[in-house]
């Protein structure tokens, strides 16, 4: 599993940091993300994503992890997770969800741990 | 001149507000919380203060990665609370007090905060869940004008966390310069430890939380001493936005009165925690 650490000005294991390089990277991606707040810009996304995401001029990657809800790669190519859960949002994913992907535990698992009091480093 | 009467941290977490807006604060998954905030929040009903000051950072629907104000400030009679993506939350727009935001905006710039003026601003979760954590049945309208302090605690680099608690302590100056008599609360929000993305998302650290509690009232200047770095390695990538207490912190005296505190987690990831601080000068 790859570790983002953007321009590597902080290289913290396990902490993806947005900073100017990686946002510089997702800016499009990001964009498109905000852009799901509004109601028709949801419709007009279901319709036929991949045209919704050429129009926002996202790279062919970047457009791959958005069409297969690779939330990982979302990140890793510039995504904000505050902006990537615009997404998830829509899809009907909580926050728990997305750290039982981060994680790789599954989002029941990841859920049991936080009600046990979250997670702790090492 | 304008008197800050108190300060309230809290974590801004947008569940704790879908919690109260779907009526599941009596689940067992979030009554300790609600009870934990109820001691403030009798307090805060007695003491009503005449404008409030709110800091805290947005989340991707009052502004976008355009442009990334490191310190932003409120200038508008009226604040809309955003539609975050699922329907605006049922609760009352903000009312704010452009006369008293101009009086900030020029105080601060003239002390070298050149903060950037939203004349137009919606707010999202990371300020009405605050408002509904002081006031939770707000009916049509909050209980005073409130005016925004936006802080970017998204993108790298961050204010540093000892600029954070200078700003705070302009801020403090800024309100008691304020001609009319005035009463003010300050709300710090965001926090505390937790971290959303990457394997180390659903980090949380009591042991830091509890430090900080303690010395966010009695040693403040001990966390304005804290890097990025450190910041982000304690508390997670996202829990560096409990730099926005020392916002908060700074505009209060040096001496506070704790009139409650209290920790919970989780709050969906994150460790939930409340604090209200009396700045009165203690009588008798």
């Amino acid at each position: 599993m790859s570790t983002p650490t953007g321009a590597g000005r902080l290289d913290l294991p396990g902490t993806p940091v947005f900073d100017g390089d990686t946002s510089r990277r997702g800016f499009r991606m990001n964009k498109l993300f905000m852009s799901l707040r509004d109601a028709a810009a949801r419709e007009r996304f279901l319709a036929d994503e991949a045209a919704y995401c050429r129009e926002f001029g996202l790279t062919a990657e970047q457009e791959k992890a958005v069409l297969a809800r690779d939330w990982q790669a979302m990140i890793d190519l510039g995504g904000s997770i505050f902006y990537v859960y615009k997404l998830a949002m829509m899809d009907g994913r909580s926050m728990q969800y997305l750290g039982g992907v981060f994680t790789g535990m599954g989002e029941d698992d990841f859920l049991a741990a936080m009600r046990a009091g979250g997670r702790r480093d090492g | 001149m304008a008197e800050v009467i108190w300060g309230l941290a809290t974590s801004h977490v947008p569940s704790i507000g879908a919690a109260m807006d779907r009526g599941k604060t009596d689940d067992p998954a979030w009554k300790a919380l609600f009870d934990g905030y109820a001691p403030a929040r009798a307090w805060l009903a007695e003491h009503r203060p005449d404008v409030a000051v709110l800091v805290y950072n947005d989340h991707a629907n009052g502004i976008d990665l355009d442009f990334v104000p490191t310190f932003g400030l409120g200038t508008a009679e009226r604040y809309e609370v955003a539609d975050e993506g699922f329907g605006r939350r049922p609760v009352p727009d903000v009312l704010g007090h452009p006369e008293f935001s101009f009086h900030l905006v020029e105080s601060l710039v003239d002390e070298g905060f050149d903060l950037t003026v939203f004349q137009e601003l919606a707010v999202d979760h990371g300020f009405t869940v605050p408002m509904s954590v002081w006031t939770p049945d707000p009916g049509d309208a909050w209980p005073c004008p409130v005016i925004p302090l936006l802080v970017n605690v998204i993108q790298y680099p961050q204010p540093t966390a000892a600029r954070c608690y200078a700003l705070g302590q302009a801020l403090g100056r800024a309100i008691r310069s304020f001609p009319g008599d005035l009463t003010v609360g300050v709300l710090g929000t965001g926090g505390m430890s937790h971290q959303l993305a990457g394997t180390r998302a659903g980090f949380i650290n009591p042991d830091f939380d509890a430090m900080w509690m303690e010395a966010v009232e009695k040693d403040p200047a001990r966390l304005a001493a804290l890097s990025r770095e450190e910041l982000i390695r304690q508390a997670g990538s996202e829990g560096i936005e409990l730099i926005m207490w020392l916002v908060m912190r700074g505009a209060m005296d040096e001496q506070v009165t704790r009139v409650h505190s209290d920790y919970f987690v989780p709050a969906s990831n994150t460790a939930a925690g409340i604090a209200l601080f009396d700045n009165r000068t203690p009588t008798g």
